[in-house]
């Protein structure tokens, strides 16, 4: 196994599909000189028709792939959560609606990466964590990655996807190093990982955690810290969130009756909003105490690290909702 | 044969029997529906094209069956000048399941991806992005199809088209622009809108040829679609055409029973209708002695017994049953949440 950083998975599943198959290209702003480093060489080893800087023109761009795929392309758009409002119309307009409006007879076998770069002072314009809002239309497949292992496994199997994708890359995650296997020790030869298997990150028998994106970080070192004091917590990475492991989480919970989720999207009808909301309709009968949502609080993002530290879920305040599910 | 410029165009007599016979299936088709709209047949939007019939067929009677179009909401013209099926078009308003999309896009999103028809967009300028995609596809993987989109002059002031055509000409993509020009977006005038004379002056912006083609002449529209397709199977990338045309009716059937005030004189329409598209080609093939008054009436009356054929097909076709309201969302299925 070998220790790789975050950005450099992303890399991996890029060049890998690219070379694997000559449909797949990638297209985005100032992605030749891999501004954030996620394409770093692809000029290089695949040349310029499959590797596009593009203008400024989210709308353009975002549509455009979507049209290249409809005939028989593979695209993979780089591009920022905080941009894609540029781009909205192509997104939901079009690529979430196209097959279904007509009648199924487009494949859109489309992937927008959106890089969230969030806590680290760029203010409210650069620190969206907007998958929510994309779960409430239907027709776009979501994925939310934690580690680099499987940043590198979900997009590789975004790309062999034949419905559009967004894989909402965690920024704060970009420089993690964790062991991703080599394709030489895996048994089909490459890292894979199926839409729609939450991972269990931990188990435990008192509390469950879902946890989403980089928020899964601080929910096992919260339960790090809980196991010193003899608290069991079960921590649950969803990895996709369309579609949704549900079962995972029943199964979860119906074992420890306790649920908090940490999503670092803004908490009114976040992820965690639609993740409670299951368990409370389908799992209440398992449920010892409330759900306690951990998310973002519902204000704008301040530039000033003095103000921005407040606003994300972290480990303090996981613990406390812990603290607060086992209290009552 | 020549046009009314005295301009020689290569265009074989097959050619123009099959534009003439789109056009009348487009203005039988289009008559038909604003007959069985009115007896409340079918509910939902509708939006006539007819009056710019030309436009359509003359564009893609210069594009083969691999080339692609999108369009937009005023989508019954652009799918039958491609060659798509009335009855499969009729059926979809219809909202019944042997329609193009099975009942589920409706009037303003007819598709048909058997012959390169992308789909139309409620959304206007939309769907001109996607076209570019598919533009894009061709100069990735070195093949020879163009992408056309049709998008109106209202679209004409939308970002989506302007970034497409900046993306067209710089990667040099085999791609038409092309804008129908019917001189109103719903109620607001073309010249309160569009900052320059011509909507084909914005091509100069974009570094590629802008055509200013009468619209009511399908000839005209071919020949400028032709140029416009040569130079995009040559590599010399994309063209900005304006078909200056004119929207006989109101611009939504039933639209008129709620607008409050006259947008356009009756006198305004009374001009353009001395240049019907239709009277405009059949003078042309009868004058030079392509076609007889009697084949030309024999095309319109085969037409209006296929469109009268096709709303028996459309009314005959079942509804869809509910258990197939989430059929067709995922190429890949997921569970339901």
């Amino acid at each position: 196994m070998a220790q790789t950083v975050f950005v450099e998975a992303i890399n991996q599943a890029i060049s890998e599909e690219m070379a694997r198959d000559e449909n797949v290209f990638i297209m985005g702003e100032d992605i030749r000189r891999a501004v954030y480093g996620a394409t770093a060489d692809l000029l290089n080893d695949f040349g310029e028709k499959r590797v596009l800087d593009t203008p400024l023109s989210e709308n353009g761009f975002f549509g455009a792939a979507i049209g290249a795929s409809l005939v028989g392309m593979r695209p993979i758009v780089e591009t920022l959560t905080s941009f894609m409002w540029v781009g909205m119309d192509q997104l939901i307009s079009q690529a979430a609606k196209m097959r279904y409006m007509f009648g199924g007879q487009a494949t859109l076998p489309v992937v927008y990466r959106a890089t969230m770069f969030y806590g680290g002072g760029s203010a409210a314009h650069h620190s969206d964590r907007s998958y929510p809002m994309f779960m409430n239309m239907p027709g776009i497949k979501i994925v939310v990655p934690s580690n680099p292992a499987d940043m590198k496994g979900l997009l590789k199997a975004a790309v062999r996807d034949d419905d559009p994708t967004i894989v909402f890359e965690d920024g704060t995650l970009f420089g993690m190093r964790a062991e991703v296997p080599e394709n030489s020790e895996l048994p089909n030869g490459e890292l894979v990982v199926p839409f729609g298997e939450a991972k269990t990150v931990r188990e435990g028998a008192d509390v469950t955690i879902v946890g989403i994106g980089g928020a899964v970080n601080h929910a096992a070192a919260a339960a790090d810290q809980l196991a010193a004091e003899g608290i069991s917590v079960e921590v649950i990475d969803p990895r996709t969130l369309v579609p949704f492991d549900k079962k995972a989480v029943l199964d979860s919970v119906e074992k420890t009756g306790r649920l908090v989720v940490a999503d670092p999207a803004h908490k009114v009808c976040s992820a965690a909003s639609e993740i409670a909301s299951i368990v409370a309709e389908e799992g209440f009968w398992s449920l010892q105490a409330p759900i306690q949502k951990v998310a973002s609080e519902q204000v704008h993002i301040p530039y000033t690290p003095s103000l921005e530290k407040h606003v994300y879920p972290d480990v303090e305040k996981i613990l406390a909702a812990v603290r607060r599910t086992l209290d009552s | 044969m020549w046009n009314d410029r005295g301009v020689t165009v290569e265009i074989d007599r097959d050619t123009l029997l099959l534009m003439l016979r789109r056009m009348w299936m487009i203005r039988n088709f289009e008559l038909k529906v604003m007959e069985v709209h009115a007896a409340g047949e079918f509910t939902g939007a509708a939006h006539p094209y007819i009056g710019e019939e030309a436009v359509a067929v003359g564009a893609c009677a210069a594009l083969e069956d691999t080339d692609y179009i999108a369009g937009n909401h005023r989508s019954h013209g652009h799918p039958i000048a491609k060659g798509g099926r009335v009855d499969k078009a009729m059926a979809e308003l219809y909202g019944r399941v042997d329609g193009y999309c099975k009942g589920k896009g409706g009037s303003m999103h007819l598709a048909d991806y058997s012959i390169g028809i992308l789909g139309e967009s409620g959304i206007l300028g939309s769907s001109v992005p996607v076209a570019v995609g598919a533009a894009l596809a061709a100069h990735i993987k070195g093949e020879k199809f163009v992408s056309l989109a049709f998008f109106g002059d209202g679209a004409s002031n939308q970002g989506a088209l302007h970034e497409s055509m900046n993306l067209a000409a710089v990667w040099n993509l085999p791609m038409i622009f092309l804008c129908e020009n019917n001189q109103y977006a719903v109620t607001t005038s073309y010249a309160e809108t569009v900052a320059v004379e011509h909507v084909s002056d914005r091509a100069s912006a974009y570094n590629m040829p802008g055509i200013l083609a009468d619209g009511q002449d399908a000839i005209a529209m071919y020949e400028a679609t032709s140029a416009a397709v040569k130079r995009a199977r040559a590599g010399e990338g994309p063209t900005l055409i304006e078909g200056l045309t004119y929207r006989y009716e109101e611009h939504s059937l039933g639209l008129g029973r709620v607008r409050r005030g006259e947008y356009r004189e009756q006198s305004e329409i009374d001009e353009w209708r001395k240049r019907d598209p239709l009277v405009i080609l059949e003078d042309t093939l009868i004058s030079q002695g392509i076609a007889t008054r009697e084949e030309c009436d024999a095309i319109n009356a085969e037409t209006v017994e296929e469109v009268e054929q096709a709303t028996d097909f459309a009314r005959n076709s079942p509804f869809p049953e509910p258990e197939e309201l989430f059929d067709d969302m995922w190429a890949n299925p997921i569970p339901l949440p």
